[in-house]
């Protein structure tokens, strides 16, 4: 190579480098422009929408949120300042504000959804393994029941749930009572754990210990003191228990409803039961459409090596699955959360029932239904991110899919 | 390319959407439509109910919208019914949805102020009450401390029992919200309610309407007053003024004993009051853009406001709301019933 080539190759080199470099700024010129025409058409359109409400003589601000609400709800917590510092969870009542009460209807919604992600997965699961039973019966059992939930519209299934089931429970002054639970058309009732300890620094200690030991118990990695996290965990309560720092709180009716325990509402009932039946019918037929695509060689190999058929389900089968299924419970879970809205239909007062008293009552339904929006924009990224995170730690616990 | 024509028609929408706002009065509208959109409610029996039987809709309300669109287009047939709710009514009206609402609706300031409506003049006033299953042993008010009370959602009932609960300082007693009186009233049969809570008049008409009415009890207490009022949407004045005398001329009409059966021989009548206000040879109309004889059109349609009242709430209906003796009867028999002066 003589010097000449070398020169010509070091411009064409430099050429090709500008022009990767023009090339690269026509690339990212477009996208910005993109970008920027889309915000620009975002900004108009809200001008203009602002400025037709202003011609109807709708205000659009969201200074209505720091008004008292006036209205009662008729479950849930909401956020309360304590000593107007502290934040804490407190009833609901119709002097706190409008904010407050969105605040009862994130929680609610928060309230059904995890209980409906935690019970339907566990359904789901069982339902799904049940399709692929050697049982006929139970095979066609889990086969119907998925069927008939799955090919039924959500808000049938839970107005067929509230009105022709929970409504038919005895009325409070004639409850079914067993083992101190009330069930009754007013509420089911269960009893609870009440803290006496007071501040007693040894009572907070303990508590404080079973705290530690609840997330070591899941998050160590060393067995023996996983193994040691699990003993605090079943001795810390039997010693609270003893000492009087925590007592059986059980649930006594009165006229109306009942007091003390932990109390479920009918609506809230019937929208749980209704939303973790029709979710887990759909997590079955995740689970059992990954179970299917498993090689046979899996099921073979575990013939092969002795193992019985739950031996093969929970350690061959299921793990797998599990790691393949992740994704897809992380869509179901939020269909399920935005299910909830739902509960309008039976008087459950969640984020969408509470923004329709909301809206009626100060009229800014345009405003409310933004904070609907992003309520649960930001609920459903949050589980995506958890599935996400649950996803990568499974991952990385076995070798990689 | 077809990115940037997507884009395109997303301004114009836009622009179009703010545009569509200023235009011209809903009479107008209404008149270039030839029908009136009227929002009604269908499940309250007396004011606007479907009735299975016959299929056909009825009730004071439902007579009011035909009143109107007899008033404006000369022909009741004229008006298509918009079922609304007790939460989509104010909506509807603010969309263009409906033209009118009457939908059993309590006249209260933070709706006129903070939602972009104008009431037009109260056509019927109620009270909020309280109606226990006969069963439950409850005659008073004052024995429902620690009750769940059921009501509707969005609305003035709603706050009614909250401001009420707050004054008797009862901690324990619950308002739970239903979407409509369908469901309300199922609440209350399945015991899921201790009791429900409305305006007396629907209570009235569920019991009413129901297989057995004496199963249910009414209680003497009235929580608070319930003024109903049809509306419209807001800054809008020559429909709202056109509305307002349909409705105080059939108040008048009462007042002047002009009825659907003698009205073709008023309209012969020589006395000049019932001449003009008949709209015999010039009448009211013309300047709020509606025909001189309007007000004899929604006669002819659905009489004055006592025929309406007697046809829907009277003594031959199930629920029998006596006008004797409260603020529904006419001024001139110690009622609050009234219409402006005619002349």
């Amino acid at each position: 190579m003589n010097a000449d080539q070398a020169a010509d190759l070091m411009v064409d080199s430099e050429r090709l480098a500008a022009r990767r470099r023009r090339n690269r700024i026509r690339y990212h010129g477009t996208q910005l422009a993109i970008v920027g025409v889309a915000v620009v058409l975002v900004v108009l359109f809200a001008v203009a929408v602002k400025e037709g409400l202003a011609r109807h003589g709708i205000r659009f601000s969201f200074s209505f949120l720091g008004n008292a609400a006036g209205f009662d709800i008729s479950e849930g917590k909401t956020v309360v300042l304590d000593n107007g510092f502290w934040p804490a969870l407190a009833a609901f009542s119709s002097d706190l504000t409008i904010a407050q009460a969105f605040v009862t209807g994130i929680l609610n919604t928060i309230k059904v959804a995890v209980l409906a992600i935690v019970l339907s997965t566990v359904l789901g699961t069982l339902l799904g393994v049940g399709r692929l039973s050697t049982n006929w019966v139970i095979r066609n059992l889990c086969f119907w029941c998925v069927e008939f939930v799955r090919n039924t519209p959500l808000l049938i299934q839970l107005v067929f749930w509230y009105f022709a089931v929970v409504l038919h429970f005895p009325p409070i002054a004639t409850a079914a009572k067993f083992y101190g639970v009330v069930i009754s058309q007013q509420g089911l009732y269960f009893p609870a754990f009440a803290w006496q300890g007071g501040d007693a620094p040894f009572a907070i200690a303990l508590a404080a210990a079973f705290c530690v030991a609840l997330v070591g118990a899941f998050v160590e990695k060393i067995r023996p003191f996983r193994w040691a996290c699990v003993a605090v965990l079943v001795a810390v309560p039997v010693v609270m228990f003893l000492a009087g720092f925590v007592e059986l709180d059980f649930p006594v009716a009165s006229r109306f409803n009942a007091s003390g325990g932990v109390g479920m509402s009918p609506e809230m009932a019937a929208l749980l039961l209704a939303i973790v039946f029709n979710s887990a019918s759909y997590i079955a037929e995740i689970v059992r459409g990954s179970i299917d695509a498993l090689p046979k060689g899996q099921w073979e190999a575990a013939a092969s090596l002795g193992l019985g058929r739950r031996n093969t389900v929970n350690d061959i089968i299921l793990p797998q699955v599990f790691r393949v299924v992740l994704p897809s419970f992380g869509n179901q879970y939020i269909s399920l959360t935005k299910n909830t809205a739902l509960g309008i239909a039976i008087g459950y007062p969640d984020l969408f029932n509470i923004y329709g008293t909301i809206a009626n009552q100060t009229g800014h339904s345009l405003e409310g239904i933004v904070i609907v929006m992003v309520s649960y924009l930001i609920l459903s990224w949050i589980i995506s991110a958890v599935v996400g995170w649950a996803d990568r730690r499974m991952a990385s616990h076995g070798a990689a899919r | 390319m077809k990115l940037s024509k997507l884009l395109l028609a997303g301004v114009f929408a836009g622009f179009a959407l703010a545009a569509t706002q200023a235009s011209a009065s809903v009479l107008d509208k209404v008149k270039e439509r030839g029908t009136l959109n009227c929002g009604t409610d269908n499940t309250a029996p007396g004011f606007g109910y479907l009735d299975t039987t016959t299929g056909q809709l009825e009730g004071l309300d439902i007579d009011f919208c035909k009143a109107v669109a007899a008033a404006v287009l000369g022909d009741a047939s004229k008006v298509k019914f918009v079922t609304v709710t007790d939460k989509s009514r104010f909506d509807a009206v603010l969309t263009n949805q409906v033209d009118v609402v009457f939908a059993h609706t309590t006249m209260m300031p933070a709706r006129e102020s903070s939602i972009a409506i104008d009431f037009l003049p109260i056509n019927f006033y109620d009270g909020t009450g309280i109606m226990v299953k006969a069963d439950s042993g409850v005659t008073k008010f004052d024995e429902l401390d620690g009750a769940t009370i059921c009501t509707t959602q969005g609305s003035a009932t709603e706050i009614v029992l909250s401001s009420t609960f707050k004054a008797r300082d009862w901690k324990n007693s619950k308002v739970l919200t239903y979407e409509n009186l369908e469901k309300l009233f199922a609440a209350l049969n399945s015991g899921r309610c201790n009791a429900m809570s409305t305006d007396k008049s629907a209570l009235a008409a569920w019991a009413g309407n129901s297989p057995k009415p004496d199963d249910y009890l009414i209680l003497p207490d009235t929580l608070d007053k319930s003024p109903f009022a049809g509306f419209v949407a807001a800054n809008d004045s020559r429909w709202r003024n056109a509305l307002r005398w349909v409705t105080f001329g059939l108040f008048q009409a009462e007042e002047s004993d002009i009825t659907q059966a003698n009205l073709d021989e008023k309209l012969k009548s020589d006395d000049p009051f019932v001449q003009k206000f008949l709209g015999v040879g010039g009448g009211y109309g013309k300047d709020f853009g509606l025909p001189d004889d309007f007000v004899a059109q929604a006669l002819k349609a659905v009489g004055n406001y006592g025929e309406i009242y007697d046809r829907n709430l009277g003594p031959n209906t199930k629920m029998f709301l006596d006008r004797k003796g409260t603020p529904n009867a006419l001024w001139t028999q110690g009622g609050a019933v009234y219409s402006p002066l005619w002349n």
